[in-house]
C-alpha cells in the first residue's frame, strides 16, 4: 500500500484552483487562434482578439480569466493500492478549495442551500467531488472551475431508443440554439449518451475534460462529434453571440452502455473560459 | 471599429435616442453593479417606498459580481453576468428611471418592450473577458448590501468601457441581427429571423 497524506491533497487542490483560474489550457488558446482564422464576422474576429488579450492579462497578472471562478468540480482517480492517511480526505479537499479561493483572490460563488437561505458560504466550498477507483498506486486530481452561466444552459433528456442518432443530434442542436449568446460562446459542448439518468450527466461533464481536437476513440462517435460541430457552427450565434461562424470550438461525446428501454442524452455547455487542470500524485 | 463615446452619470434621452443596435460604445464615468440578489432588494425597496442604494434616474447598471481585488488594485476581474436572470426586475427599474443596463445574453419580450416604452438601452459586453474589462475600472466602492459579498452594489468609475448596443428604443436586437446574418440552417422551429 502506498500512503498519501491528505495534507498533500489539500496543497495540490489549492494550487489547482488558483492555476486553473489564471491560466487557460494551451489547447483552448490554440483554438482561439484557429477560431479567429475561421470566423467570417469582423466583430467575431475582434471578440477572439479580446479573449486572447484577456487570457494574456490573466496569466501575466495572475488574476482570474473570468470573474465567475466557478464551482470547484474535483475529479479524483484513486489507485486501489493507495491509502490516505493523516485525516479526512473530503475535508482536506474542501480546505484546499477554501484556501485556493481565498488566497488566490477568486470569487466565492456558492450559497449554503439552494432554496431557503441562499447564504454565501464565504469560501466557495463545498466542492463537487467525483471519486473513481482505478488500478495502480497513483492519484490523479483534476480541477474544473465551472461557471454558472454556461452550466445554466445545459440540459438532459431521456429519449426513446427509436429517436436514434437523429433524435440525439436534434436535442444537442436545440440545446445550443436555445442557449444562444447566454453561455459565453465560443463554447465547447460536452455530450453524454447512454447509461442512466445520473450517469449521462456525469459523462457530459467528463467529456469536457478531453482536450480540444482530440476525438472519441470510437470512429462512429468521432464522426458524430464532427457532424455535430459542423451543424452547431451553422447556427450563426458566433463569438459572444454577436453573430458569426464559430459558435463552438469543439464537441466531445462520451458514451456508456444503456438499458434496452432507454436513450439518455445530456448536454453540458462549457463557455470559452474552459478552465481545468490536473496533477498526478 | 469606430466607437461612440458615452459619458455618465446621467444618460439623457437624446443620447439614448441616438443609439442603434450594433453600435460600438465606450462608456466613461459612473456605473453601478447589481445582480440577482441586489435586484430583488432594490425592487422590494421601490415597492415599499424605502430609500434606494442610489438614485436610479439616468443611471447605468452593470450586471456583474467582481472577483476580489488583489492588494493595490481597485477591483478584481469583472465581466458581465447573464442578463435574463434580471428580466423579472428590469422593467420596474426602467419605469423608475434607470436608463442603461450592461450584461450579456438575450432579454425577454417584457424587457424589450420596457426599453422602448421608458427609453432605455441594453448594452452587451464580451462575456468572460473579465480581466480585460477590469482594466477599464478606475475605482470601485461598495455602497450597499455589503452582506451579499460579490453581489453587493458597487459604484464604479470606468474609463472607455467597451460594449455593443444590443436592444435599442426602436425594438432592434443585435443578437438576432447578428445571428440571422450568419445562420446557415433555415429552421424556424429552431430560430425565427
Ligand atoms: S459563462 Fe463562463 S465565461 Fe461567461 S461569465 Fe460565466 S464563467 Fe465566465
Amino acid at each position: 500500500m502506498r500512503e498519501i497524506r491528505v495534507d498533500e491533497v489539500r496543497k495540490v487542490v489549492k494550487k489547482l484552483c488558483m492555476e486553473a483560474n489564471y491560466y487557460l489550457p494551451q489547447d483552448v488558446l490554440n483554438a482561439f487562434e484557429e477560431g479567429k482564422k475561421k470566423e467570417a464576422s469582423p466583430v467575431g474576429k475582434n471578440v477572439f482578439d479580446i479573449l486572447k488579450e484577456n487570457a494574456k492579462i490573466a496569466a501575466t497578472e495572475e488574476i482570474p480569466y473570468c470573474q465567475d471562478t466557478g464551482f470547484a468540480v474535483i475529479f479524483l482517480e484513486i489507485g486501489q493500492d493507495v491509502r490516505f492517511v493523516g485525516g479526512n480526505l473530503e475535508e482536506a479537499i474542501n480546505r484546499g478549495v477554501a484556501e485556493g479561493y481565498t488566497e488566490g483572490y477568486l470569487r466565492k460563488s456558492i450559497v449554503s442551500d439552494p432554496l431557503f437561505d441562499r447564504r454565501n458560504t464565504g469560501n466557495n466550498t463545498p466542492a463537487v467531488i467525483h471519486y473513481r477507483i482505478v488500478p495502480g498506486d497513483k492519484v490523479k486530481i483534476t480541477m474544473a472551475a465551472k461557471g454558472g452561466g454556461s452550466e445554466n444552459m445545459s440540459r438532459l433528456a431521456m429519449l426513446k431508443p427509436a429517436d436514434g442518432i437523429e433524435g440525439v443530434k436534434k436535442f444537442v442542436i436545440r440545446t445550443v440554439s436555445d442557449a444562444g449568446p447566454n453561455p459565453c460562446p465560443p463554447i465547447t459542448v460536452g455530450v453524454g449518451i447512454g447509461g442512466t439518468f445520473e450517469k449521462v450527466a456525469y459523462l457530459a461533464k467528463k467529456a469536457l475534460l478531453r482536450p480540444i481536437g482530440h476525438r472519441n476513440p470510437d470512429p462512429r462517435y468521432a464522426k458524430l462529434e464532427e457532424e455535430l460541430l459542423e451543424e452547431i457552427n451553422k447556427l450563426g450565434i458566433g463569438p459572444s453571440g454577436f453573430g458569426g461562424k464559430v459558435t463552438a470550438l469543439d464537441v466531445k461525446v462520451e458514451w456508456y452502455p444503456c438499458h434496452i428501454a432507454s436513450l439518455p442524452v445530456a448536454v453540458n455547455i462549457q463557455c470559452h473560459a474552459s478552465r481545468h487542470k490536473e496533477i498526478e500524485l | 471599429m469606430s466607437a461612440i463615446r458615452i459619458t455618465t452619470p446621467i444618460l439623457d434621452d437624446s443620447v439614448v435616442e441616438s443609439l442603434k443596435a450594433g453600435d460600438f460604445v465606450l462608456i466613461s464615468g459612473v456605473i453601478y453593479t447589481a445582480r440577482d440578489a441586489a435586484h430583488k432588494r432594490i425592487v422590494e425597496a421601490l415597492e415599499k417606498g424605502e430609500e434606494l442604494p442610489f438614485d436610479l434616474k439616468g443611471q447605468i447598471i452593470y450586471y456583474a459580481g467582481p472577483a476580489p481585488a488583489k492588494p493595490g488594485r481597485p477591483i478584481g476581474s469583472v465581466g458581465p453576468t447573464t442578463s435574463y436572470r434580471m428580466d423579472p426586475y428590469a422593467p420596474r427599474l426602467l419605469e423608475a428611471g434607470l436608463k442603461g443596463m450592461i450584461g450579456k445574453g438575450s432579454r425577454n419580450q417584457e424587457v424589450i418592450e420596457a426599453i422602448k416604452e421608458y427609453k432605455g438601452v441594453y448594452f452587451g459586453a464580451v462575456g468572460g473577458a473579465a480581466a480585460y474589462l477590469a482594466r477599464c475600472v478606475k475605482s470601485a466602492e461598495v455602497i450597499a448590501y455589503e452582506d451579499l459579498g460579490p453581489e453587493a452594489v458597487r459604484r464604479l468609475v470606468v474609463e472607455d468601457f467597451p460594449a455593443f448596443v444590443v436592444n435599442d428604443i426602436y425594438g432592434n436586437d443585435l443578437y438576432k441581427i447578428g445571428r440571422c446574418q450568419y445562420m446557415e440552417i433555415e429552421d424556424p422551429a429552431l430560430f425565427k429571423c
